[in-house]
């Protein structure tokens, strides 16, 4: 029972604190959070679960697929150079749909309309493999997502529901993850939040997900009803915590409990 | 998914220890989970693996369902000769997977 | 010593209280191993020999961030020569749904009497490692662990 009684000292506490941005000097991965064992986990190529995915992306690189019968490798070469950085860039915009997209629909968007195949289901084997893949080229390259006139609205709308209290909990992203951060919830110290290692292996999975996934654990976690995979609060959400996350290094495929 | 992930390394001095990690991709389902149903999803995990060393067993490990999902398993051998480590690994529903990697040893 | 609630314990109080139907989240099935099945399982293992403590090193984290996936290593110190080695380590947990864990089996050709590996620990509990040397002795490491639950827990 004591633990019911630390969300709902939360959320009340929370009513009277302000919600702020966290200044660049104090922001800090969630591997910084972690135990040292999974640091370990993390850190040795040959230990990390989330390298099974990786490889397995790689050879899905260069099968040929569709109708258009091509490869990734067709258009893209070699992705150790080609994909490097576009991890960190995404979501970025998509001109033909007027609006950002994440990575995971940026490689289906190249499946349905460059190799004529069926998109790939969200949380789906291949599309964590190769997500899994593309993100491992941007590591150790800084975050930086694109936010011009057009991603202005999407950012704004993302800011809007990180900072918006949800669910039977009445609770915001903000409240946790800018104002509490540090402390723990339940045996779990809260981190800032911030997507520097995704797709990542999550302890509490055993699997490899994507941070859509994350968030609608979040979202039932506050009892909120989750958002769809592929939602335009989810793809709006992302943007603006990959933008809040800016400078950061990405650390895909990383560990978390 | 990628069967496997071997570490060993390529080269070692003869009567060296090294030491040898694997992982596998396997759900180990433990066969005390229910599905939303309510039905008990049936075990399925990997119960052996047998490292040989050109032919010879050096290494073996018998798992139970407590062994986390994507087994990983570290152990050491000592370099003998040349030749060729294999790993086999078996389990439920017919599992089976074996790899190799090649050791130089001067 | 306030005892841990244990994960079926939390799971009810948290759906009780929070409302949504537990229906979506996949139950665990309660620990239900003790110290008595444990006892048991290590008998099926080593027969009716004597266990002296020492000797063997249990390494595995005091407070593990996620029962899961546990890191776990254990090791004698050995010379694994063929007339003085390590024939294998067997691991146990006292309130898993099965007591046994692993069994790591060495031969005078392992270099090192050890392995690591990584576990699943249904709660908060002990677990023990047994070593069994070729001279026919049966020697054993304890260790308590902490495990906490994940604050949100998964229901998608």
């Amino acid at each position: 029972m004591r633990r019911l009684w630390v969300l709902v000292g939360a959320a009340s506490i929370a009513a009277s604190a302000f919600a702020g941005e966290i200044p660049r000097s104090e922001r800090r991965s969630g591997y910084d959070f972690m135990g040292r064992e999974t640091r370990a986990m993390q850190d040795d190529d040959t230990a990390n679960p989330g390298m099974l995915w990786v490889l397995e992306g790689e050879s899905l690189w260069d099968r040929k697929s569709g109708a258009a019968a091509r490869a990734c490798a067709d258009c893209h070469g070699d992705a150790r150079t080609t994909m490097k950085g576009v991890a960190a860039r995404h979501p970025s915009f998509d001109a033909a749909l007027g609006r950002p997209v994440n990575l995971e629909q940026r490689i289906n968007r190249c499946r349905t309309e460059r190799q004529n195949a069926p998109a790939l289901a969200s949380e789906s084997r291949d599309l964590l493999a190769l997500s899994a893949y593309v993100a491992r080229q941007s590591r150790g390259l800084p975050i930086e997502v694109a936010v011009d006139q057009r991603m202005q609205p999407f950012l704004d709308a993302g800011r809007a529901t990180f900072h918006r209290r949800q669910g039977q909990l009445n609770l915001a992203c903000s409240q946790c993850h800018d104002d509490h951060w540090g402390r723990r919830l339940a045996g779990n110290v809260i981190p800032q939040a911030h997507p520097t290692g995704y797709p990542l292996y999550r302890l509490e999975w055993q699997s490899l997900g994507s941070l859509q996934r994350r968030l609608r654990n979040c979202l039932v976690g506050i009892r909120a009803e989750p958002y769809e995979y592929g939602a335009p609060e989810l793809v709006d959400l992302e943007l603006y915590l990959m933008w809040r996350a800016r400078g950061m290094t990405i650390e895909a495929p990383a560990v978390r409990p | 998914m990628a069967s496997a992930l071997i570490n060993v390394p390529a080269r070692a001095r003869r009567g060296d220890v090294i030491e040898i990690k694997t992982l596998i991709s396997h759900v180990m389902e433990t066969g005390y989970r229910r599905s939303q149903l309510g039905a008990r999803l049936p075990r399925d995990i990997i119960t052996l693996f047998v490292c040989t060393y050109n032919g010879t067993e050096v290494f073996r490990a018998e798992l139970h369902p407590a062994i986390a999902a994507n087994p990983f398993i570290v152990f050491s051998t000592v370099a003998t000769e040349s030749g060729t480590l294999a790993f086999h690994w078996t389990g439920d529903n017919g599992f089976s997977v074996t790899e190799s990697a090649r050791i130089t040893v001067e | 010593m306030s005892r841990r609630t244990s994960r079926r314990e939390f799971l009810l109080a948290a759906g009780a209280a929070g409302g949504l139907g537990l229906a979506s989240v996949i139950a665990v099935e309660p620990a239900r191993a003790t110290p008595v099945a444990m006892e048991d399982a290590i008998r099926k293992v080593i027969g009716s020999a004597r266990v002296t403590p020492g000797r063997v090193k249990l390494d595995v984290p005091p407070l593990v961030e996620n029962g899961n996936t546990v890191p776990l290593a254990v090791s004698v110190e050995s010379p694994m020569t063929e007339a003085d080695h390590v024939r294998a380590i067997h691991v146990f947990t006292e309130k898993n749904p099965q007591p046994d864990v692993v069994s790591f089996r060495f031969g005078s050709r392992a270099g090192r009497a050890g392995a690591a590996t990584r576990v699943r620990l249904a709660d908060t509990q002990t677990v023990v490692a047994i070593a069994e040397l070729s001279d026919g002795s049966f020697w054993s490491a304890r260790a308590d662990v902490v495990v906490t639950l994940a604050a949100c827990l998964e229901g998608v």
